[in-house]
């Protein structure tokens, strides 16, 4: 196989395992000897480098790029760092699950970084295991099946890609709820209380690993596998019936 | 007693039935006859009727509101009892013959011949009318199992309740859990379903979505300057296009760089805009969602200050296009 080749094929692979709507993460930018700097110093510089374009050097946003950050607190910088949301490359793009490219500590130092900037909601603690996943699978149909579908698959809504919820861990579930990322909308706690909170918090735990009844879940995407089984599976069975039950015509 | 006394006039009559058939003269047999069997016979007879059983349990199951699975294995069950009844009746009860050939033209001598191939081919069975009305039976029974389920479509003949909404000047919103809505609680970016205190939630026009907006995004149709206090925007939660429930808010954390506040239809993502009174902007739907006007009361609480701006429910050759009542 010549080189050129080569290349074309490993090209062919490389587009063909690409994710779909993988965009380029912008590279992150460290102060230099970043792991000596105290955590204060670090995450304002972090700051600076990475988030200060769109959010504004003092956090109080920039028109038509990003929101201000002012009284955010620490609820909504866990929940875009932790998820890898942020940064984002072009602010039009959906912040998406990726890859983090902050270490743990970068990570604390720039929430603590962003709650200096006013305080404000603080990260939810949720107890799935006070939750009831009967209960869960009630109100996750009622407020979230919607665009997640009812196994927490994700899916679509006009304009956006919706999440599917099978990485999302409980806190950051319970952030979500509460913050509404991206076209979210927000949960107060009159709409979910906190006890109802720890509920779907059990139940999107449930799904992430669910104990599938039928034997064989199909990706749990619904009726079109399910439909495909059926004809292939009860196709195959009539024609095994047309033949136990019929005679062929012998021509003399 | 008396079920006996029936019976046997039931079978005089059968009799009686059987006896003022006119006596055909003998013809010369095309098929050989065949063996009674009259076992196999009796057989598809009792699975022709446990068919019909079958079927009628799931005309009874789908009365009684049983369970899908219930309704599913009663009508597979008659399905598969006349499926082996047929089966044993080809291969037992019919005299088979193998004739390969070229197809002859149709012409009215072989037709009669035909038929009397077919009639012929009947010679194994002793209980023809028994198995007949079996037949009888098993298919009139299946398809009445077919058509009941039709029932769930909707009302046949009344359909006033498709015109007429619980919501008055006056009537008070109510969450899920029976509390009234209070204007101040309603927030931004959040999505609030509501229903009239007082009547059923039931009804085709009770549901309602509530979002609020910032007063000043608002472009709603002229007339309606009134209808949303504080940006608190009230709309049927039905959509018009097939009557799933709205069920999708997408409203942007950031404005300036995410998609506009949309209510959007999961069914086939029929797509409202709340700012412009839940104009389509997308997908199948084919007029905006009826807004409800609200107003506020001195103690706070949202009240209707009227009725839909327009018809409730899906989009349907019927549909009417002034309020309802």
């Amino acid at each position: 196989m010549s080189a050129a080749i080569r290349c074309l094929v490993i090209a062919v692979a490389a587009l063909a395992l690409a994710p779909a709507g993988a965009r380029a993460q912008p590279p992150i930018v460290r102060p230099p000897e970043s792991g000596a700097l105290p955590a204060q110093q670090l995450g304002r510089e972090l700051f600076a480098g990475n988030c200060a374009t769109c959010h504004g050097s003092r956090g109080d946003g920039v028109a038509s790029r990003g929101p201000a950050l002012r009284g955010v607190g620490r609820r909504a910088p866990d929940f875009y760092l932790r998820t890898g949301y942020m940064p984002l490359g072009d602010p039009h793009d959906q912040p998406e699950r990726s890859r983090l490219q902050f270490r743990e500590r970068e990570i604390r130092a720039l929430i603590d970084y962003v709650d200096s900037l006013g305080g404000g909601p603080s990260v939810p603690e949720p107890h799935p295991e006070r939750g009831s996943v009967a209960d869960g699978l009630q109100l996750f149909t009622e407020h979230c099946a919607g665009c997640h579908q009812v196994v927490a698959e994700g899916g679509v809504v006009t304009g956006a890609r919706v999440p599917p919820l099978d990485q999302a861990t409980p806190v950051q579930i319970a952030e979500a709820v509460r913050l509404g990322p991206y076209v979210m909308p927000r949960f107060s706690e009159r709409a979910i209380s906190d006890p109802e909170l720890d509920s779907i918090v059990a139940y999107v735990r449930y799904a992430q690993d669910p104990d599938d009844r039928g034997g064989w879940g199909i990706s749990h995407l619904g009726p079109f596998p399910e439909g495909m089984v059926t004809w292939l599976i009860a196709g195959t069975l009539l024609v095994a019936t047309c033949v136990l039950i019929g005679e062929r015509l012998r021509r003399s | 007693m008396r079920l006996r006394g029936w019976m046997i006039a039931l079978l005089a009559l059968f009799g009686m039935a059987r006896r003022r058939r006119p006596q055909r003269q003998p013809r010369e047999r095309i098929v050989a006859a065949g063996q009674p069997d009259p076992r196999a016979e009796l057989i598809a007879i009792g699975l022709l009727l446990l068919a019909a059983a079958a079927a009628v349990a799931f005309v009874v199951f789908y009365a009684l509101g049983f369970s899908t699975q219930a309704l599913g294995g009663t009508l597979a069950g008659a399905l598969a009892l006349i499926a082996a009844a047929l089966i044993l009746a080809a291969k037992r009860l019919v005299v088979s013959e193998q004739l390969p050939g070229e197809y002859p033209e149709p012409e009215p001598e072989q037709q009669e011949a035909l038929a009397q191939i077919v009639e012929e081919s009947g010679s194994r069975l002793t209980r023809k009318r028994l198995l007949g009305l079996a037949a009888g039976a098993a298919g009139g029974s299946l398809g009445a199992a077919l058509v009941a389920p039709a029932a769930s479509l909707g009302p046949l003949f009344d359909t006033s309740s498709l015109y007429t909404t619980p919501w008055r000047r006056g009537r008070r919103l109510i969450d899920e859990a029976g509390r009234p809505m209070l204007a101040a609680d309603i927030e931004t970016d959040v999505f609030y379903s509501a229903f009239p205190e007082g009547a059923s939630k039931d009804a085709l026009g009770a549901p309602l979505v509530l979002v609020r907006l910032d007063p000043a995004a608002l472009r709603l149709p002229a007339g309606r300057e009134d209808w949303a206090p504080g940006g608190i925007l009230a709309f049927s939660k039905i959509c018009t296009h097939a009557g799933c429930a709205i069920a999708l808010y997408r409203t942007p954390t950031f404005a300036p760089t995410q998609p506009a506040p949309a209510l959007v239809c999961p069914c086939h993502y029929s797509t409202f805009d709340p700012a412009r009174g839940a104009a389509v902007t997308f997908g199948p739907a084919g007029r905006p969602l009826p807004q409800l006007p609200l107003m506020v009361d001195g103690a706070g609480a949202l009240r209707a200050a009227g009725n839909y701006s327009g018809a409730v429910g899906p989009g349907w050759s019927g549909v009417r296009s002034e309020p309802p009542a």
